[in-house]
């Protein structure tokens, strides 16, 4: 069921990237894309009534390690939306040198003008 | 907790369902602030603070930029997608990506209950039971991602920096000059 939503927050992504004709709204698009992965790969590693993979004085070992949520994924996903980050402000970069040359954000008229 | 989940992750949609088809592009890069956000309780709830903290600035970084590029003097807005044809066959392509996707999560288990704990030889468990041992650190998330798996940070800082180095190289208007080259007609656009 979870899964199902997170799965429909990536084809709302997903149906905005093919369809949509405003470059803004494809970087908007491509955003909501990698926040339903980043939360797919998360969800991916959570247990129920677990806790944070955060050791104090007072926990003990073994039952830290059978109640803690997984840590591999949250590492992983730290890194993803770093990079995330890198990605959109490239796209955001190039969108606006297109606009700078072509005076539109309009990828339909952007294709008529051919250079 | 389950429930606030789903309620949560049903208004990740919504906003993001408001983000995509709203006419006002500030209104859609706000809209898609709020998805971010919402992705950021959801972190929290999910036992993952070190993630939680990390969107919150990233989201605002995101604002300022994508706001960088809404704000122009006489930004036409206009409506319509593309032609019905290819309308259809993007809704057909959906539909059919959801159907075999639905069917892969039925090899997972359910939401709640790690995929590690299936599995007696994953790396996860290993990190869990010698994490504190092998590298001191009380927080396994950093022990993973400092010393287990350094490389993936080393290589993370790499694209960060590339990506922002090509992004500064787009947005330039002026190409450099070797002060020997003769002078050429001006570049701009």
């Amino acid at each position: 069921m979870h899964y199902a939503l997170c799965l429909a927050l990536f084809l709302v992504g997903l149906y905005g990237v093919m369809v949509k004709r405003n470059l803004i709204k494809i970087v908007i698009s491509l955003v909501i894309l990698e926040s339903a992965v980043n939360m797919f790969i998360v969800m991916i590693g959570y247990r129920e009534d677990g806790i944070a993979p955060i050791m104090s004085k007072m926990t003990d070992p073994e039952v830290f390690a059978s109640r803690s949520v997984d840590p591999v994924p949250q590492a992983l996903v730290l890194t993803a939306i770093v990079i995330g980050l890198g990605v959109t402000a490239m796209t955001v970069a190039l969108a606006m040198r297109l606009y700078e040359k072509y005076g539109t954000y309009d990828i339909k008229e952007i294709r008529n003008l051919k250079g | 907790m389950l429930e606030m989940m789903g309620l949560l992750l049903i208004f990740m949609i919504i906003a993001a369902i408001v983000a995509i088809e709203t006419r006002d592009l500030l209104a859609a890069v706000i809209s898609v602030t709020a998805v971010g956000f919402g992705s950021v309780i959801a972190f929290f709830y999910m036992r993952a603070p070190d993630v939680a903290i990390v969107p919150i600035v990233v989201e605002v970084l995101i604002l300022v930029i994508l706001i960088r590029a809404t704000l122009r003097v006489g930004l036409k807005t206009f409506v319509g997608n593309r032609d019905f044809f290819g309308m259809m066959v993007t809704i057909a392509m959906l539909l059919v990506i959801f159907l075999a996707a639905i069917r892969v999560f039925n090899d997972l288990p359910a939401f709640g209950e790690p995929v590690m704990a299936k599995m007696m030889d994953a790396p996860s468990r290993i990190y869990l039971a010698n994490g504190l041992n092998d590298t001191g650190a009380a927080n396994i998330v950093t022990a993973v991602l400092l010393d287990y798996r350094a490389y993936d940070t080393l290589g993370e800082a790499t694209v960060l920096f590339t990506s922002i180095i090509g992004a500064i190289t787009i947005i330039r208007k002026k190409a450099r000059k070797k002060p020997s080259e003769p002078e050429v007609e001006e570049w701009t656009v």
